[in-house]
C-alpha cells in the first residue's frame, strides 16, 4: 500500500526525528519556564510570558525569519554557536528541530504551567518536614504530580513539530534528506504533475502518526492519573 | 526540651508566645484562631517568626538576632498534619518509607514492622492513600512521621477531620505512642477532652498569647 520512494520515506523518518529531538530538547526548558511562571513572581514576568507565546500569534514566516537572522550562519547566536561549539543550524535538520521546538514551545509550557499551579503546595511542605531538600521535593513530589501535564505538553509540542511548515521552510529551506519534512514533502509533491498519489500516502502517514501520538499520550496520562486514584 | 519565644504578625493577627515544652506530650490548647497552627508551623520551619528564637535541646532552630533559620528538612521534626497530607502518587509503603529515604537513613524492616504493629497498619501497605478511610490515613501519617526518627513530633489537630467513632479509634494509638515511643510531642487541639487523654502538660493559648502553662489540670 505504501509504495513510497526512498525520498518520501526519508521525509517521514526525518519528520519523526525532528519532532522527537525538538520535543526532547524543549522539555527541560518547558518544565523550567513552566515552573518559573507558575511559582515565581519576578520583574518582567509579563514580558517573558508574552515572548513565549509570541510564536503562537506571529505568522510562522516571521518566526522563521527571526530564527534565520539570529541563528543563521551570520546571525549573532548562530555564529557564536558555530565558532565555539560547532553547532550549525542553517540548512540542517538541527535547524528544523530548532524551529519546530520554538513553534511548539508555547503549547508545551501551558499545560505544564497549569499542572504545576494545580499542585497542592502543602504536600511539598510535608515532604520538607520529612527531610527532603528542595531539589528532592521537586524530584519526588512536584514532578510526579505534574506528570500528566508534562506529558500533555510534550505531546502538544510533538504534534506541532510534526505539522510545522512555515517557520521551518523559511529558516532552513526545503532540502530533501536534510530539512524536507512530511509537510514540506507534501507541499512539494503537490507542485508537480502526478504528485497527488504519493502526497496522499504521506497525508495518510501524517494522520496515522498524529493519531498514534494522541492515543499514546492519552494512555500515559491516564496511567499517571490512575496512580492518584488508588485501586 | 523545646524552648519557644516568638513573635509574628500576619495581617491583623499578632502572635507573641513564649513557652517551654519538656519531655512527654505538651498540649497546645486554645480556640480556633488562637495561633496554635502558626506556632507549630514555626517550630517545623514552614513559617519564619518575625522575632525571637526556637531551640530544641542544644540545637538552635531559629534565632532572628543571630540570623539562624534551619530549613525544615534539616530540623528532623516530624509533623502530622490535620489533613494527613499523604503523597497521592505513592503507595502507603512508599509514603511510610519517604522520610527514611529522604533523610538517608538505612533501611530498617524491624522498625517498620514495629510501627506498623503499633498503629495497626500492616495490612494497608500495598494500598494507595485514596483508597483509605480518614482514620487509616491519619494512622499512616503518624507512622510516616515516626519512621523518620524525629527528635520531636508535632501533631496539629490530628483528629479534627474525623468523626467521633474514628477519633475514638485513633486515640488509643496515640496514647500507646506516648507511652512506648519516647519521643517528645507537641499536640495541638481545641478539644479539652481529647487533650486530657493524651497530654502530660498544657500550654493554653488565646488570641496569640500564652495565658497559662502547667499540668493537665489547666483543662478543668
Amino acid at each position: 500500500m505504501f509504495n513510497l520512494t526512498p525520498d518520501e520515506w526519508t521525509a517521514v523518518f526525518l519528520s519523526l526525528r525532528i519532532a522527537i529531538v525538538a520535543t526532547a530538547c524543549a522539555l527541560p526548558f518547558g518544565v523550567a519556564i513552566g515552573w518559573l511562571l507558575a511559582r515565581k513572581n519576578f520583574w518582567g514576568k509579563i514580558v517573558v510570558d508574552g515572548l513565549i507565546y509570541l510564536p503562537l500569534v506571529l505568522p510562522p514566516v516571521v518566526t522563521g525569519y527571526l530564527l534565520l537572522i539570529s541563528f543563521g550562519r551570520k546571525g549573532l547566536i548562530g555564529a557564536f554557536l558555530a565558532d565555539h561549539f560547532g553547532i550549525v543550524f542553517s540548512f540542517r535538520w538541527t535547524g528544523a528541530a530548532l524551529s519546530c521546538g520554538v513553534m511548539g514551545f508555547p503549547l508545551m509550557v501551558r499545560p505544564i504551567r497549569l499542572a504545576l499551579e494545580a499542585i497542592d503546595r502543602r504536600l511539598e511542605d510535608a515532604a520538607g518536614t520529612l527531610g527532603a531538600n528542595p531539589f528532592l521535593v521537586f524530584l519526588t513530589v512536584t514532578l510526579p504530580l505534574a506528570l500528566p501535564g508534562i506529558i500533555a505538553g510534550a505531546v502538544m509540542c510533538f504534534a506541532r513539530a510534526l505539522g510545522e511548515f512555515g517557520a521551518t521552510i523559511t529558516f532552513v529551506s526545503n532540502i530533501p534528506g536534510e530539512t524536507q519534512t512530511i509537510s514540506a514533502a507534501i507541499y512539494t509533491l503537490l507542485q508537480i504533475p502526478g504528485g497527488e498519489t504519493p502526497a496522499g500516502m504521506l497525508v495518510l502517514i501524517a494522520i496515522a502518526i498524529a493519531l498514534g501520538a494522541l492515543i499514546a499520550s492519552e494512555w500515559f496520562a491516564r496511567r499517571a492519573g490512575m496512580r492518584f486514584q488508588g485501586e | 526540651m523545646l524552648a519557644v519565644d516568638v513573635e509574628k504578625r500576619l495581617g491583623s493577627f499578632a502572635l507573641a508566645a513564649r513557652f517551654k515544652a519538656a519531655h512527654g506530650v505538651t498540649g497546645l490548647f486554645g480556640p480556633s484562631g488562637a495561633g496554635k497552627t502558626t506556632i507549630v508551623n514555626m517550630i517545623a520551619g514552614l513559617l519564619a517568626p518575625d522575632r525571637g528564637s526556637i531551640a530544641l535541646d542544644d540545637t538552635m532552630l531559629f534565632d532572628a538576632a543571630a540570623g539562624i533559620n534551619l530549613p525544615p528538612h534539616r530540623r528532623h521534626i516530624g509533623y502530622v498534619f490535620q489533613e494527613g497530607r499523604l503523597f497521592p502518587h505513592l503507595s502507603v509503603r512508599q509514603n511510610l518509607d519517604y522520610g527514611r529515604r529522604m533523610s538517608g537513613l538505612s533501611r530498617n524492616p524491624n522498625e517498620l514492622a514495629r510501627i506498623a504493629q503499633l498503629l495497626d497498619i500492616g495490612h494497608l501497605l500495598g494500598r494507595r492513600p485514596r483508597a483509605l478511610s480518614g482514620g487509616e490515613r491519619q494512622r499512616i501519617a503518624i507512622g510516616r512521621a515516626l519512621l523518620m526518627r524525629p527528635r520531636l513530633l508535632l501533631l496539629d489537630e490530628p483528629l479534627a477531620s474525623l468523626d467521633v467513632a474514628r477519633k475514638l479509634e485513633i486515640l488509643p494509638y496515640l496514647v500507646r505512642l506516648r507511652d512506648e515511643a519516647h519521643i517528645p510531642m507537641v499536640y495541638v487541639s481545641h478539644n479539652a477532652a481529647e487533650l486530657r487523654q493524651i497530654a502530660t502538660n498544657v500550654v493554653r493559648l488565646e488570641a496569640g498569647r500564652v495565658t497559662a502553662a502547667d499540668g493537665i489540670e489547666l483543662l478543668d
